[in-house]
């Protein structure tokens, strides 16, 4: 990835924050509970979803352990049927390539179907950069981009925004960008969807170049799958004459058929829909219908090193459905922009760093943003044993060990930070196996509760930086049990 | 090194340690959901539609002239884009104007047209969703995208299908494809479900017998 938030705390820090916002925690908790139930009920209607589940994980893991060969055929595919086929490394060459595909046709603007990859690689600002203007075209990616604000729900990514705070944003913002909020606008959602439409529109109806991303490749086939529900995707992928999807190279099925999983499995998980509103599908070009120039960038950026993880590389099974993220205890109270990435939620945990590397601090402390309760796990799709890679990584960030970093080999020395944290462990395990010492502590902890601080001084501040201490019990367990046989003569 | 050669190195090299295995892809999945017969089928199409908010009709093959055109003048559409290839009989008993679907049209010009009338290639019951895949008597893609009022007359039962995994049997990859399940939503503001923000905000299908209108003919 092209690199972390700039200027962003470590995930401890920037969720100790969010958690008092009251505000956020108002709107998150009602979006994220919202969005479980209709998923559930959703999922429940289909008597196979663990067997489509199944499916849905071998044929990526299938995939990724052919990826070579499928990347190969998807080329040839997409070439034979009109398409251009560029290959960025990483991030900068994925913006220079798009850069210059767009100065290549003299426009200035280009309008944008929301998309995780343009989001990681920040192209937006790199096509600023060089004088052109990308318009975010989803409802809630606009409201992000006139809010001057970062997404932070990979499905709704102004979940942290309510209506009155929309409302506030394309009063004052729209006029910026283009046609001005009608007079007397409201907060109600229909109001502020149609002074997006109007808005919009305009953008369309001129635009000449899209862009976009996919959610899936076809590898026999060189058709591209985009699902969404606005119809600003069938914009972008109809009205221009030049199309630019920009993919990371593990959205690759081997072939058509494999759909059929995935097609029912992504809707239901993401939006809990038996189906989204529009699926776009095209192959190549078609003669005057569509885009008649078609380019794809095939995005690697940290993606080959984390295929190079044996652990970890079931994270590029990932479908972006998001539907980890509304099951999370975590993400439910810290959202999402505290986890310094475009991908936030369990899956951001073990994507962000190992696509980027946990050389900074937030990607290092972003494994630990979970409690392992095992939700994610639940209700992946695709199996993505979250968890599981959670640890991998904790492991990884403590202990150090080997990882490969754009193609090299490399040593990862163990992460100083943890250190505190080694010691406060290996106290706690002398006291519990000193019977003596642990009681003489439990009932001096018991007499000054009273004065007992929020956080820990010296060492221990690290940790009670992201925990809140636990108020002690007036009188030890230990003292308690003995005093009333075990509760039989009640607590008081 | 070209960065094609870079990144297909990285893969080969990432994947070293999987030389010999694989992960079989099993489909015990089924391929359609419950065991219906085909009115049911045509009759779970009709509820699907309805739960996504598209207005549903049911008409005779001898009445589809008459349906279509009490639904445009219901609308109060003066101007109607038509596919090449849709049958004119469709459109026979409509005042309507009828603006044919040419290449050179603008996307502006499609802006100002009040309604859309287009065949289908697929519906597909189980999840309430129809498939277009510009043939003749379905026209480019921008035309069932731009005006605000589209309807789509999909005959039953031939072009209904149960399941997602019938559809893909059906259709050609090598078409552009547009899967519509209900008219154009959005929930991004505080998960309230609005209609349309780009698409066409109403979304009409008509159900045709074709198998009433074989027995009616022979």
């Amino acid at each position: 990835m092209s690199g972390t938030f700039v200027g962003m705390p470590a995930f401890p820090e920037a969720a100790h924050e969010a958690v008092g916002n009251k505000t956020l925690r108002g709107n998150l908790r009602h979006a994220t509970h919202t969005i479980r139930a209709k998923r559930a009920k959703a999922v429940a209607e289909v008597s196979d979803w663990a067997e489509l589940r199944e499916a849905g994980k071998r044929i990526k893991d299938h995939t990724l352990r052919h990826l070579d060969r499928y990347l190969v055929q998807l080329e040839e595919s997409v070439v034979a049927s009109g398409g251009t086929v560029h290959w960025a490394a990483d991030a900068d060459e994925a913006n220079a390539i798009v850069t210059h595909l767009v100065k290549m046709t003299g426009e200035s603007e280009v309008v944008k179907v929301k998309s995780m990859a343009t989001q990681e690689i920040g192209l937006n600002e790199a096509l600023e950069a060089e004088g052109i203007r990308a318009y975010e075209t989803d409802l809630a990616e606009l409201i992000v981009q006139l809010g001057k604000d970062r997404p932070s729900h990979i499905l709704v990514p102004a979940i942290h925004r309510n209506r009155g705070e929309i409302r506030d944003i394309f009063e004052r913002e729209m006029s910026e960008w283009g046609r001005p909020a009608p007079e007397g606008l409201t907060d109600t959602p229909a109001e502020l969807a149609e002074a997006a439409r109007l808005h919009l529109r305009e953008k369309f109806l001129r635009a000449k170049v899209g862009i976009s991303g996919a959610n899936f490749m076809v590898a026999d086939t060189g058709t591209l799958v985009v699902v969404e529900s606005e119809g600003n995707g069938r914009m972008c992928l109809t009205l221009p004459e030049t199309l630019i999807s920009v993919v990371g190279i593990e959205k690759i099925v081997p072939s058509w058929q494999d759909l059929e999983v995935f097609l029912q499995t992504l809707p239901r998980s993401s939006t809990a829909e038996r189906m989204n509103p529009y699926t776009s599908t095209w192959t190549g070009t078609t003669d005057e219908d569509g885009p008649q120039n078609f380019h794809l960038v095939l995005l690697d950026n940290g993606r080959s090193d984390t295929l190079a993880d044996e652990v970890g590389r079931q994270a590029l099974r990932c479908i972006r459905c998001s539907a980890c993220l509304n099951v999370c205890p975590v993400y439910e109270r810290a959202g999402g922009h505290a986890y310094g990435s475009v991908y936030p939620g369990p899956i951001g945990a073990i994507l962000s760093p190992q696509l980027r590397g946990t050389a900074s601090e937030i990607d290092a402390s972003l494994p630990y943003a979970s409690s392992l309760c095992g939700a994610c796990y639940e209700v992946c799709p695709v199996a993505i044993d979250i968890p599981e890679v959670l640890v991998h990584l904790r492991e990884r960030i403590v202990e150090g060990g080997p990882v490969v970093r754009e193609g090299n080999r490399v040593v990862l020395k163990p992460a100083k930070g943890h250190a505190a944290e080694r010691a406060a462990m290996r106290a706690a395990r002398w006291a519990f196996t000193h019977p003596g010492v642990l009681r003489t502590g439990q009932r001096a902890a018991s007499r000054t509760r009273r004065i007992h601080p929020r956080a820990l001084p010296g060492p221990g501040k690290a940790w009670s930086g992201t925990r809140d201490l636990p108020a002690v019990p007036a009188e030890p367990f230990r003292d308690w049990w003995q005093r009333t046989g075990g509760g039989k003569e009640g607590t008081k | 090194m070209s960065s094609r050669e870079r990144i297909l190195g990285r893969v080969r090299r990432a994947l070293a340690d999987t030389q010999g295995e694989d992960t079989p892809i099993e489909r015990t999945y089924l391929r359609e959901h419950g065991d219906r017969s085909v009115e049911e089928t045509v009759e779970l199409l009709a509820e699907n539609l309805a739960d996504y908010r598209a207005i549903v009709h049911r008409c005779a093959s001898a009445d589809l002239a008459a349906t279509l055109a009490g639904m445009l003048a219901a609308r109060g559409a003066k101007t109607v884009l038509v596919p090449p290839g849709l049958e004119p009989a469709w459109l026979a008993d409509a005042d309507t104007e009828q603006i044919p679907d040419r290449a050179e049209s603008t996307p502006h010009e499609l802006d100002r047209i009040d309604s859309v009338v287009t065949a289908c290639a697929v519906a597909v019951a189980e999840t309430g969703t129809i498939v277009l895949d510009g043939g003749p008597d379905q026209g480019r893609r921008r035309i069932t995208l731009v005006p605000d009022h589209h309807i789509c007359v999909v005959r039953v039962p031939d072009q209904v299908v149960s399941s997602v995994p019938q559809a893909l049997e059906r259709l050609d990859p090598v078409r552009p494809l547009t899967w519509i399940s209900g008219p154009s939503a959005t929930s991004d503001i505080e998960l309230d479900r609005v209609e349309g923000v780009h698409g066409p905000r109403t979304l009409e299908v008509v159900l045709v017998d074709s198998q009433a209108s074989e027995d009616v003919n022979s």
